[in-house]
């Protein structure tokens, strides 16, 4: 798995004590929008299967804006794989160096580490709430994810809030 | 357990992006995909930040992580960049425990 909101969630819901399964739909729910970009990027990407399969696995946000950031073809798919390699190379090193240093660290709590994974969704979220529509749906799904939260086992809430947004998204007003 | 789950979210996520390169464009090009697709990060990720940051286990709490969410905002708000955004908050939340 190589899309950071969606690794975050899996880890988020399961250390929450949800179960696996529900830590492992939200982490494909988060990573829905790698098709759209998908739709950007086949046109830029090179054709052939096995380009394809490898291509697929650098589909990301950051790899996405730089690739469609540029003005001809060539520089695009420059952009993609540059951005593509150096980006995985450089997380999956922090996250083993995350995975080794948490080891050495006695109360993770005292540190204030439980408040980080909020604010590193928030940094992911704040570019996405640029118009009033998505801002009002983040509010309201923390609303309902807080509501739920009492009743319905851990990580349960985001596949509701999740089916929600199929809901609106199918019946919604359309424009 | 935990590592199937794991797997199966690893192969669902790779599926996905390969399906974004590969499904014909008039399927992902359908009003009613792109106006819900984009929605999902949105909701889910506000989900998640309201559920660490409110509760533990099943109970609803208030505690030094609230505070910490409101620094992050603010440190948001201000255009700060990632790593800044979440050692603000870490930080928030170890000082607020100290005393």
């Amino acid at each position: 798995m190589f899309t950071g909101a969606s690794q975050f969630a899996l880890v988020g819901v399961v250390g929450a004590g949800g179960s696996v399964w529900a830590g492992a739909a939200t982490a494909a729910l988060l990573g829905s929008r790698n098709a759209l970009y998908g739709l950007r990027l086949s046109s830029i990407l090179e054709s052939g299967w096995w380009r394809r399969l490898a291509a697929s696995h650098f589909v990301i946000d950051e790899t996405t804006a730089m690739a469609i950031a540029r003005d001809s073809p060539a520089d695009s798919r420059l952009a993609f794989w540059a951005t593509g390699f150096s980006v995985f190379a450089l997380w999956n090193l922090g996250t083993l160096i995350g995975a080794l240093a948490t080891h050495a660290l006695p109360n993770p709590k005292d540190l204030g580490f439980d408040a980080a994974p909020p604010a590193a969704y928030l940094a992911l979220l704040a570019p996405r709430l640029r118009a009033r529509e998505p801002l009002a749906i983040a509010l309201g799904a923390g609303v309902v994810a807080l509501v739920l939260l009492p009743f319905v086992p851990a990580g349960v809430p985001l596949l509701i809030i999740a089916v929600l947004i199929g809901l609106i998204g199918l019946w919604g007003r359309s424009k | 357990m935990i590592w199937a789950g794991v797997l199966v979210a690893s192969a669902t996520c790779y599926a996905i992006k390969l399906a974004g390169l590969s499904l014909p464009r008039r399927l992902l090009e359908d009003p009613r995909v792109q106006r819900t697709v984009p929605l999902l990060p949105v909701a889910l990720l506000a989900g998640l930040i309201a559920t660490q940051t409110f509760s533990t286990g099943q109970h609803l709490v208030l505690d030094a992580r609230a505070t910490a969410l409101g620094v992050a905002i603010v440190a948001v708000l201000l255009r700060a960049p990632f790593l800044v955004v979440v050692a603000a908050a870490t930080v928030t939340a170890a000082l607020l425990r100290l005393v």
